[in-house]
């Protein structure tokens, strides 16, 4: 099987947000809806404060509740693990977004472009006006996975199936693969490092893997 | 041109924008047409006319429903919302509504002709349904994980109770002028009114517990002295002051049931509109940077937990 995973590595990200910026590019996202994005926090009081950068974006769940909770079966899981949107089902009720813990879920209530009325060339080109009224969120650029797989390229590796956050990062702190397969880059992140899963407790499975030292041990 | 809602870029709990007062309503609707519902069934079982309450009832649960089409991206999309019934208690709520206006429509059409025995029936049937459809309305609420004071498990009892609770004090207010009044229907209001404090207490003692945004916790403990006071207090000592005979007793059951509705009301208004708090960003642990060391993460806009 496979189960495609993000590992994220804290140590390297650096808050530049060329992720959030490429992902814009890549799906064209209206403003103010950001698939992906990147939190600064700030943790410990004055003198002893660390600042993190923490890239996020929908974590892709074992157990993902906006699909137990979607009443219209517009949100599924597939098989390798990518939770997709389906717009032409979607009723918009917005119940997804309240289920989500990750804030990842973004309703969209009309046409709206950068720069006014008139769309960029790339908003032009991605415009899907099912897209509008509807909720949307990360796909792990689904689309590009799946043209690359079918030309035989290996997502994670290639960058033509590869997501375009990851593609971008110039710390190269965003890994992408599948989990299932122990000898892939994500895998041997894993194996190497001690990590995290955001809002763990919460029992939904997140498959975005935060890196914070090397090492085995795992919190 | 309206904007798309926008998100914040911190770390913070930030207030939900997904639902508003629409789905605040569909949440006052269901809860105080169920009550209505079945102090209209008991109400028959008391020999009492039962057509204006349970009409009545039917009308706050179909006006809440209304809201949530006005609310949703896709309204002439409506139907899709049956098609998760396996998870989804949004499917669930939609299933239930069906049998529940069906029967719900007989049985008022059928006491109109004039045929009691099996509009009772029907009665019957709808108050069951409407009795699914608010636990299905606490089951929602609680299956949106990503808001904190939602999922709260202590938040079920409250729905339940808060729903019977502002139809028996509407309900009592009805009742004083068309039937003179039922023996019964004061207590039982008393005793739903006191249930549903403590079943307020309880919820907001297990946020406590469990943790939730510092700012939900504002939200409510603000509306608390008020809450408690106003919409508990007062409708009780109202009603006592009615048993006890005491001058104007229909305007004072007036005025309790009224008071006590409208304090359920504005707290699942508050619940959907004010309190309601994402999950924000959470890290157990900062990142080890060259030769830095790690150190406690954080959770910015919490307490406990």
């Amino acid at each position: 099987m496979t189960k495609y995973a993000m590992v994220v590595d804290l140590r390297r990200c650096v808050g530049c947000q060329t992720c959030t910026a490429a992902c814009k590019l890549a799906n064209a996202t209206p403003p103010g809806v950001m698939w992906r994005r990147v939190v600064d926090v700030e943790t410990g009081t004055f003198p002893n404060v660390q600042r993190v950068f923490v890239p996020t974006s929908c974590q892709h769940c074992d157990n993902p509740p906006c699909v137990a909770a979607c009443p219209s079966e517009a949100t599924k899981k597939r098989a390798d693990g990518i939770v997709t949107q389906d717009y032409e089902m979607c009723i918009g009720c917005g119940y997804c977004i309240t289920a989500c813990p990750y804030e990842a879920r973004f309703k969209v209530e009309d046409v709206d472009f950068a720069y006014g009325d008139e769309p960029m060339r790339h908003e032009a080109e991605k415009y899907n006006d099912d897209m509008n009224g509807v909720v949307q969120k990360c796909t792990f650029c689904v689309d590009t996975i799946d043209e690359g797989i079918a030309k035989g390229l290996t997502p994670g590796v290639d960058p033509d199936a590869t997501p375009a956050c990851v593609n971008s990062c110039i710390a190269n702190a965003l890994t992408f693969g599948d989990l299932d397969d122990p000898d892939s880059n994500v895998s041997k992140k894993l194996r190497d490092n001690q990590h995290f899963r955001m809002h763990e407790d919460e029992g939904t499975g997140s498959n975005m893997y935060y890196l914070w030292d090397k090492g085995e041990i795992r919190l | 041109m309206k904007h798309s809602r926008k998100v914040a870029s911190g770390p913070w709990p930030r207030l939900q924008r997904a639902w508003d007062i629409r789905a605040a309503f569909n949440f006052i609707g269901g809860g105080t047409g169920t009550g209505l519902l079945v102090m209209a069934f008991l109400g028959a079982l008391d020999g009492r006319a039962w057509f204006i309450p349970a009409f009545a009832g039917m009308a706050f649960i179909s006006f809440g429903l209304l809201m949530v089409l006005l609310e949703i991206g896709k309204p002439w999309r409506a139907l899709n919302v049956f098609h998760h019934p396996q998870t989804s208690w949004m499917t669930r709520e939609g299933v239930v509504a069906l049998p529940l206006f069906a029967c719900g429509g007989a049985a008022l059409g059928l006491n109109l002709l004039g045929m009691s025995g099996i509009a009772m029936f029907f009665l019957a049937v709808t108050t069951l349904c409407a009795l699914g459809f608010l636990y299905c309305q606490a089951r929602i609420l609680r299956a949106a994980r990503g808001i904190p004071t939602w999922r709260e498990i202590t938040l079920t009892p409250y729905i339940l109770l808060s729903g019977p609770t502002e139809g028996t004090s509407l309900f009592a207010a009805f009742a004083v002028w068309a039937y003179g009044g039922l023996v019964w229907v004061l207590p039982l209001a008393i005793v739903l009114i006191a249930a549903r404090a403590a079943a307020w207490a309880y919820y907001r003692n297990g946020l406590e517990k469990r943790g939730a945004p510092e700012e939900s916790l504002e939200v409510l403990d603000q509306m608390a002295p008020g809450f408690y006071l106003v919409g508990h207090a007062l409708p009780v000592l109202l009603f006592i002051a009615a048993l006890a005979d005491a001058p104007g007793v229909p305007w004072l059951v007036s005025l309790g049931g009224l008071i006590a509705a409208l304090a359920g009301w504005q707290a699942k208004r508050v619940l959907i509109t004010r309190a309601a708090r994402t999950q924000g960003i959470a890290i157990p642990r900062t990142p080890v940077r060259g030769r830095g060391q790690s150190h406690p993460g954080a959770r910015p806009g919490w307490i406990n937990r």
